[in-house]
């Protein structure tokens, strides 16, 4: 692995350390001060983490509770360290809230789950005519092409589906990793590096053939991809993916405390996936997507968010605001925390909740957007928007894109050549970036 | 004379086995049948002439050669030369049969001095039992997707058209059954095309969508909401088409598990239910409208006595050239060629210029006159002599470059990636592991299934199967490089096809040989002879130079892009 020159020095500046670093400190130590610098200087790059709820998570129960309706179920709210009450099963995230806001009013249109999920990722309804990209996408597009001392892809999904990159190609679509992060099929299968080599030059000889035979630009794509995947089965940037090497209190933190019966409901899951999300961030990587699943409560919905949903997701969201905040990183990343849509302020006969798109709250913090709000409202029973705006993903999407210093005026083409406006054409939400 | 002839028909690029007969001749010791085979000419009318045949002289075979002609003409282009047999052969079994061919067919096949022999291929082809799974495997992945979607048996589909291409059925009998087809989804597989349209409650908007984009190849989806921009589709001619599925419904059916003491998932069917009368929409501008069932303005009953799936059926395979008949013969052109008359293929329309409308209106007229033959629409393709030209360009032609969105001259073959199951069967081929025997077909297609649900896993997912192929993803050429599938392939265990290669008679360099024949189907030129030796003697350990040599040659651009 090569050493990486910080993008952010002049060569000037560097040679300054150099001479000066040369005569005080023994060649170890510089060689280790340099690195560590480039590493600050990543740790400080723009980056997204996206908390994917699948299923369709009960935000009435979550970030707008309704304890004086009939809607408003079981919990109770509490008060938190920002300007607003949250659940009183999320105690550990009511600590960190001065750092994250909620958005009350989203009304969205698709309240199936397919479609959802396709309008929340690209901020497009879904439509034959065209395949639109998933917001992690255009920032890979956006950004990874960027940064090209990050070996790694720049959209990084942790134990979800795929979403399609749509029109801007197969090299922005996400990455995908179980939430061991053991990445299928990226050692060497028991050859050592002196037999890769040998393979990868017998390969070069016949693809440069190929490429060579006035047949067009594909011979030449394989290559790039294979230059690709072998850069990135040699990288060390690869660790990113090793959370085991992560401290066990660090561990702990992130999946909460073991419940009785282990880590439950895929719980310890989500923490150690977004322990993952941080240590790709902190390597370069521009958007990491968790998924967390087991939303869909039609019923039970009250048993099953506190013994199980809610305990993993408070001590993820805190774990990872804590973390970043200590190593500095949360002004410069984006914490997004959402789903296809959420759940119908009534309550029906088997104590669930059914899909609900029209009034409902999403989580966004970080990345230097205000923290301990609501944007906002909803009427006292949560079935509408009350407040004088509602937003769509595009203006989720649009706020995204501010923080992350990507320009809303972005137009993207199609492949059949229509333009495409970035987020839908979605405004940064005022409020928040105030 | 056998280098002469060569010389003489050569020109430019056409090196790789030129250089290598020269290799031959003077080296004087490759006397094998590779050699032999390698030795073999491309048909003796190689270029610009007029009188190009594969041995099959059908008059509409010499329809498409001078319309074609014809166009090179008028655009000032000349035609690549006639692929060698090596290109041809490799490119004809993958769009057949669906695989690359086996190295002893390989050579075979190069060792025929049959004039006739590429027709004779076709035809060999055309009655393989490949062909049926390869059209079956195609079709299935257009009517219900890659990925079998809730409710859908993928099992019924593929019973549906192994049965369709299987006997040859007339193309319009199998429209006619999947648009009318009701009952349960395993006992009339037909069903399943309509059943994986039926996913969202949408009143049948992708019912609609879907049956006139594949079947007849116009793109009427963004007129459910509003009228075409460009061509000239009205929104309410969309709800008069949807308005014929609107009887149609599913019926999911659970039953009680034993075992478990849970309702599960049993059956599901298609049934009539009573509809009749107008569907109702809504214009952009709030105001609600109504259509009744209309096909191109012909009218149908809308009482509740009328089938409309039938009437539907009746009206879309009525006539000289209907648009299933033209739409088919778009689809099965781009499969051959890499591009249609049209491009996209599925959108015929006034707004998008056909390439070579003539033609175009002929052939569709032609494959309604054979009864909607399948196979021998393909013969008409396979058969041209367009698509026996070589992939590669040439300075006459550079710029013949559809991707780029020039129209489509066809003065060469456009490169097409593998799909998946293209490319899964041919590792199985370059590996002989289908003679091996070693386990028996359930077991091979549940391996199969699993490993195309990983390659096709690592995209996003997509609408139609079109992204099935080989379009770069980093997971992808992992699956490739350290896959289980082609660790098998490189093994030298005894008893591995290449374990048998490498422990049987010959020099090294017929062996070397061997390897670029069974995943390339063509000989190795004179530099990667040389360059393979040079490892070769560079190494201690000749074994796993081979191996690793077959490594690369499953792992390349050439072995994965069916040119």
């Amino acid at each position: 692995m090569s050493l990486v020159t910080p993008s952010g020095m002049s060569r000037r500046h560097f040679m300054g350390h150099l001479a000066a670093g040369a005569a005080t400190l023994p060649a170890l130590d510089f060689i280790s001060h340099v690195k560590a610098n480039a590493a600050d200087l990543k740790r400080r790059q723009k980056a997204c983490i996206l908390m994917w709820m699948s299923g369709g998570p009960p935000s009435i129960d979550i970030w707008d509770l309704k304890p004086d309706s009939k809607n408003g179920g079981e919990f109770k709210p509490i008060n938190t360290k920002g300007d607003l009450q949250i659940s009183e099963h999320m105690p550990k995230t009511a600590q960190v809230m001065d750092n994250l806001s909620v958005i009350r009013a989203m009304s969205t249109r698709e309240a199936d789950h397919g479609r959802g999920r396709y309008y929340m990722h690209t901020s497009y309804v879904p439509t034959p005519t065209v395949v639109h990209p998933a917001f992690g996408s255009v920032v890979s597009y956006e950004l990874g092409s960027k940064r090209k001392d990050l070996e790694i892809p720049a959209f990084i999904s942790i134990g979800g589906g795929g979403s399609s990159p749509g029109f801007l190609g197969m090299t922005h679509s996400p990455f995908l990793v179980n939430g061991t992060g053991q990445i299928e099929n990226s050692d060497l299968g028991g050859i050592g590096l002196d037999r890769l080599d040998q393979r990868l030059r017998m390969l070069g000889t016949v693809e440069d053939n190929f490429i060579h035979s006035q047949r067009g630009e594909s011979g030449q794509s394989h290559k790039d991809v294979y230059v690709k995947a072998v850069n990135l089965m040699k990288s060390k940037q690869m660790d990113a993916f090793k959370i085991n090497e992560e401290k066990k209190e660090v561990l702990d933190a992130y999946s909460g405390a073991p419940a009785q019966g282990g880590m439950m409901g895929g719980g310890g899951q989500f923490g150690r996936s977004l322990l993952m999300a941080r240590r790709l961030v902190e390597a370069g990587v521009p958007f990491v997507e968790v998924d967390f699943g087991g939303w869909d409560l039609h019923a039970n919905v009250f048993q099953t968010l506190k013994t199980q949903r809610l305990p993993a997701l408070d001590a993820g969201i805190a774990a990872l605001t804590t973390d970043l905040k200590q190593r500095g990183m949360l002004n410069d990343v984006v914490l997004v925390w959402m789903g296809e849509f959420a759940r119908t302020p009534r309550i029906n006969q088997d104590v669930g909740r059914d899909h609900w798109a029209n009034s409902w709250s999403v989580m966004i913090g970080g990345g230097g957007l205000k923290g301990g709000m609501a944007v906002g409202e909803t009427d006292k029973d949560g079935i509408s928007v009350s407040s004088s705006k509602s937003y769509q993903p595009g203006d989720v999407w649009a706020t995204v894109a501010h923080a992350l210093g990507i320009p809303l005026d972005t137009v993207h083409k199609s492949k059949n050549g229509r333009p495409m406006k970035l987020a839908n054409g979605g405004t940064a939400i005022q409020e928040l970036i105030g | 004379m056998v280098l002469g002839m060569t010389t003489m028909n050569f020109t430019g690029w056409q090196g790789l086995q030129t250089r290598f007969c020269r290799r031959a001749m003077t080296s004087g010791g490759f006397t094998s049948l590779v050699v032999a085979a390698a030795l073999t000419l491309p048909l003796a009318n190689v270029g610009a002439s007029e009188s190009f045949t594969t041995g099959s002289s059908d008059v509409i075979i010499q329809e498409i050669n001078s319309q074609i002609r014809q166009t090179w003409k008028d655009n000032e282009v000349e035609p690549s030369p006639v692929a060698e047999d090596a290109e041809w052969m490799r490119r004809v079994y993958l769009d057949v049969v669906g695989h690359i061919p086996a190295v002893e067919d390989v050579e075979k096949f190069l060792a025929d001095k049959d004039k006739a022999k590429r027709t004779k291929l076709i035809e060999r082809l055309l009655d393989d039992p490949g062909y049926t799974r390869n059209w079956t495997t195609i079709w299935t992945n257009l009517c219900i997707g890659q990925q079998t979607p809730r409710r859908v048996s993928r099992e019924g589909m593929q019973k549906f058209f192994r049965e369709a291409f299987g006997k040859n059925r007339p193309w319009k009998d199998v429209v006619s059954d999947l648009v009318t087809a009701e009952g349960h989804y395993e006992e009339n597989g037909a069903t399943n095309f309509l059943l994986a349209q039926m996913q969202d409650q949408d009143d049948g908007a992708q019912m609609t969508a879907k049956t006139t984009r594949l079947f007849m190849g116009m793109q009427v989806q963004c007129t459910q909401c509003h009228d075409h921009p460009f061509n000239d589709w009205k929104q309410d001619q969309f709800w008069q088409f949807n308005s014929f599925f609107r009887q149609t419904a599913k019926v999911d059916h659970r039953r009680f598990d034993q075992k478990t003491g849970r309702m599960v998932d049993d059956y599901s069917e298609i049934v009539e239910r009573n509809f009749s009368g107008p569907v109702y929409f809504e214009k952009r501008s709030g105001l609600m409208k109504v259509a009744y069932p209309a096909y191109f303005g012909t009218e149908v009953n809308p009482d509740e006595s009328t089938d409309r799936r039938k009437e539907l059926a009746r009206l879309m395979t009525a006539g000289e050239r209907p648009m299933i008949a033209v739409a088919y013969i778009n689809r099965l052109w781009a499969h051959f060629f890499g591009f249609g008359f049209t491009n996209p293929i599925d959108d015929i329309s006034t707004h998008i210029p056909v390439t070579h409308p003539a033609l175009f209106d002929r052939l569709g007229e032609e494959f309604v006159k054979s009864g909607y033959d399948c196979k021998q629409a393909i013969r008409w393709i396979a058969n041209s002599e367009p698509y026996n030209l070589t992939s590669r360009t040439t300075k006459k032609n550079a710029r013949d470059n559809p991707a780029i969105g020039e129209a489509a001259l066809f003065t060469h073959v456009y490169v097409k990636p593998m799909t998946a199951e293209q490319l899964y069967d041919s590792l199985i081929i370059a590996t002989n592991a289908h003679k091996s025997g070693r386990s028996g077909w359930e077991q091979a297609e549940a391996q199969r299934h699993t490993w195309l649900q990983k390659f096709v896993q690592t995209f996003g997912t997509d609408d139609g199967g079109e992204s099935s192929s080989f379009d770069g993803t980093i997971p992808q050429a992992l699956m490739m490089m350290n896959g289980p599938l082609v660790q098998d392939a490189v093994s030298v265990k005894a008893g591995s096809h290449l374990h048998e290669l490498l422990t049987g008679k010959g020099s090294e360099n017929q062996k070397i040989q061997r390897l670029y024949m069974t995943a390339l189907g063509r000989m190795p030129t004179r530099s990667e002879l040389g360059a393979a030796q040079k490892f070769l003697n560079n190494s201690h350990d000749p074994l796993t130079v081979y191996q690793d040599l077959f490594w690369a040659l499953l792992n390349s651009n050439e072995f994965i892009i069916n040119h």
